[in-house]
């Protein structure tokens, strides 16, 4: 009995070395665009001695070439490869003492998995010597990264990761890009009450999962901080399609309904709060409003408010960076397509990074780090501003959801204009909506 | 809590109930007939909801017209289906037929998700509303009940009244016996079969008027169906359409006095209770 335990177990182990060996020699690489050329910076060029001297510095990172997260972390990517062949074309990033970097991408496909992810963060920084870090996509793959940043010392930014738990765990190099879940609708309440003092009672309908009770959790707290009354606070369960008993409950009185989940059901939800004709003067959903696909449910649309990283319109004036539109331009002419809020967050990576360089003067980490804490500019991704609490440090504290909302054209067809932030926002918001 | 919150939550329950009644009647008349646990029942509902939306959104045919014609098809593609995959395994064991139903099941949703991804579906259609008193009704939800009404009362008088109906029910009674009095039992179990997967179709069909929807929403409906089959009795239409009423309103008045969640919870508690109690269901098995 023991015996055949004993050898059940070696097979296992057996088994796993060989998958283990299976697994890393082979990675899929990316055809890194420069570096064998500029691998050894230290050796000076003797034909180009008198011109500025140049460094390459490498950025690593996994990407889901396939699984689950492979769309969205496709155009992370892209637009981080933008911003890197803009910055190397420009001729790179000077330091304190002249030289010039460029940089240099080395990345892995982590194939959506969480457990590929901090063996091959690993091999980046320990066999690939990696200088910087940027995070897969995804709050889960972000999260496994972040340790292995914070245990060689190597500066990280994070996109594509909205969850707030990471920084919460008292690491110091590591700097988010995306607005934390927790903010998701607060901003909600904030367009709310500069559209109308009187607005007071709020009712909060949310999806049952963790993502969606946490951002309603972060709203009810900022909501009853600013003064406001939360009539109802319920939680239903993802895959919910009938909302008429829910909605039955929403007092008659009420100001405003925020909360939704995912896609679907926000659509479903944001339906249903027309079909009953619920009298409500706002209304603010996480996720679905801004899918174009959202219009499929018609007038049912008009007036939702919806929070998203980034949209294409949004008109920030950045002093740091490409405008939105050269930003735009630049994105279409390199794949084709528009970019989405993930491809934005790409490109705003490396901008972060691109500025704690500059700042610095040079690639050392915790001269890096301390210029990172100071961060404060405006970009065309919207404001970037660390918080430097042991606490929450690296918490995206500057960054703010841009709030869409459906309004008609001219011509009575359905289209999304940004309604907030102030800075950002293309049109003046329909209140109240119903 | 105000009286026109009750009243409204009770209607909104049974406007539901009598769809949620519709879905599980396919699925009860199937269980009655022929012993078959339709595990693509779901699936199907599905198909019917897709019916309707690419019959209104890519043809502009009004809905319910739709609807006719989603029903039709429904009923050939159930003889279809039972004539390729149940037939040959209607005799084996029940696990047979529940293999053979969820390799159905599996097919349809496979090339749904293929032909159709899992992005949510809507029709966009509207009724507009109709206000009674305090109550805001919806115009689709309000139609979808009285064809459902309708439905059924065509089921009771094909049942009852014409001769097919009566063999349908000989064979549901006793097959061998339905067989020795010259019944051509494996036509019936087909027609029957055809007829259970119209209804799926119907019921999908109705729900995609109102609510959003993918490939794989039936999946909601058999569930609840299972229970209104045996909160009303397994094989009884009529216990169907009862059983999917006391459920809807289940679902549209507890949320008044508690979170929504907790629905399900009540809801598997009384599927047991009657299991307990009155294993035949509430009104009886099937007649």
């Amino acid at each position: 009995m023991k015996r055949s335990l004993l050898n059940v177990l070696a097979l296992l182990v057996v088994l796993s070395l060989a998958l283990a060996a299976c697994g890393s020699p082979a990675p899929t690489e990316a055809p890194a665009a420069e570096a064998p050329a500029a691998a050894e910076p230290e050796a000076p060029a003797a034909e180009e001695a008198p011109a500025a001297a140049e460094k390459t510095a490498v950025v690593g990172f996994t990407a889901s070439l396939t699984g689950k997260l492979n769309v969205e972390s496709t155009r992370q990517n892209n637009g981080f490869n933008l911003w890197m062949e803009q910055v190397n074309a420009a001729g790179g990033i000077k330091l304190a003492d002249g030289t010039m970097v460029k940089f240099a991408s080395k990345f892995y496909d982590d194939e959506s998995n969480k457990d590929r992810v901090q063996e091959l963060y690993t091999k980046l920084v320990t066999e690939d010597n990696a200088d910087f870090l940027i995070s897969p996509y995804s709050s889960g793959l972000a999260d496994a990264s972040a340790v292995i940043a914070e245990q060689y010392g190597k500066i990280m930014v994070t996109t594509g990761a909205a969850s707030d738990s990471t920084y919460q765990k008292g690491y110091t190099l590591v700097y988010q890009a995306y607005t934390p879940a927790s903010a998701y609708l607060t901003g909600s309440a904030d367009l709310l009450a500069s559209l109308d003092a009187n607005a007071k009672k709020i009712a909060i309908i949310h999806e049952n999962d963790k993502f969606s009770t946490d951002v309603a959790s972060a709203l009810e707290a900022y909501a009853l901080e600013k003064g406001y009354e939360i009539v109802l606070n319920e939680g239903y369960d993802s895959g919910t399609t009938d909302f008429a008993p829910i909605i039955n409950k929403i007092p008659a009185d009420v100001d405003a309904v925020m909360g939704g989940g995912h896609f679907a059901d926000g659509q479903q939800f944001a339906k249903s709060l027309f079909d009953k004709g619920v009298k409500t003067k706002f209304i603010s959903l996480l996720v679905a409003p801004p899918e174009p696909t959202f219009a499929e449910i018609g007038d049912a649309a008009l007036g939702i408010v919806g929070p998203s990283q980034w949209e294409p319109l949004a008109a920030f004036t950045p002093d740091y960076g490409p405008t939105g539109a050269e930003f735009i331009e630049a994105y279409k002419a390199a794949y084709g397509e528009e970019p989405s809020y993930h491809a934005a967050g790409g490109y705003a990576a490396g901008l972060i990074l691109q500025k704690g360089i500059e700042t610095a003067g040079s690639l050392d980490a915790e001269a890096v780090k301390a210029a990172l804490d100071g961060v404060d500019m405006m970009t065309f991704f919207g404001k970037i501003k660390f918080d430097t609490s042991a606490e929450n440090h690296g918490l995206q504290i500057g960054h703010s959801m841009v709030y869409i909302q459906w309004q008609k054209d001219a011509g009575g067809a359905l289209i999304k204009q940004v309604v907030w932030p102030a800075e950002g926002k293309t049109a003046e918001s329909v209140y109240p909506i119903r | 809590m105000n009286a026109g919150a009750i009243l409204t939550s009770l209607v909104d329950g049974l406007l539901i109930g009598v769809v949620y009644g519709i879905a599980a009647m396919g699925l009860n008349l199937i269980w009655g007939v022929m012993r078959v646990i339709n595990l693509a029942h779901g699936a199907l509902i599905s198909l019917g909801m897709f019916g309707v939306y690419l019959l209104f959104s890519g043809l502009g045919l009004n809905p319910y017209l739709a609807l006719v014609l989603v029903a039709l098809m429904g009923l050939l593609m159930g003889i279809l289906i039972y004539a390729i995959a149940i037939t040959r395994v209607i005799n084996a064991p029940y696990l047979s037929t529940l293999l053979a139903t969820f390799s159905i099941n599996m097919i349809v949703i496979g090339l749904g998700t293929a032909a159709f991804t899992t992005t949510p579906r809507d029709t966009g259609f509207s009724l507009g509303n109709v206000e009674v008193g305090p109550l805001t009704l919806q115009g689709t939800r309000l139609i979808a009940a009285l064809v459902t009404l309708i439905v059924t009362a065509i089921l009771y008088t094909f049942l009852y009244r014409t001769r097919t109906g009566k063999y349908i029910r000989a064979v549901s009674n006793n097959r061998s016996a339905a067989e020795l009095m010259g019944i051509p039992s494996s036509r019936i179990l087909a027609l029957s079969f055809g007829i259970g997967t119209m209804l799926a179709a119907i019921a999908g069909g109705l729900i995609a008027t109102f609510f959003s929807f993918t490939i794989l929403s039936g999946d909601v409906y058999q569930q609840k169906s299972f229970i209104i089959g045996v909160l009303g009795g397994l094989g009884n239409p009529l216990g169907a359409l009862v059983g999917g009423l006391i459920l809807g309103v289940l679902e549209g008045v507890l949320p008044l006095a508690m979170p929504n969640t907790w629905v399900p919870v009540i809801e598997f508690v009384l599927f047991i209770l009657i299991l307990l109690v009155k294993p035949s269901g509430l009104l009886g098995g099937k007649k």
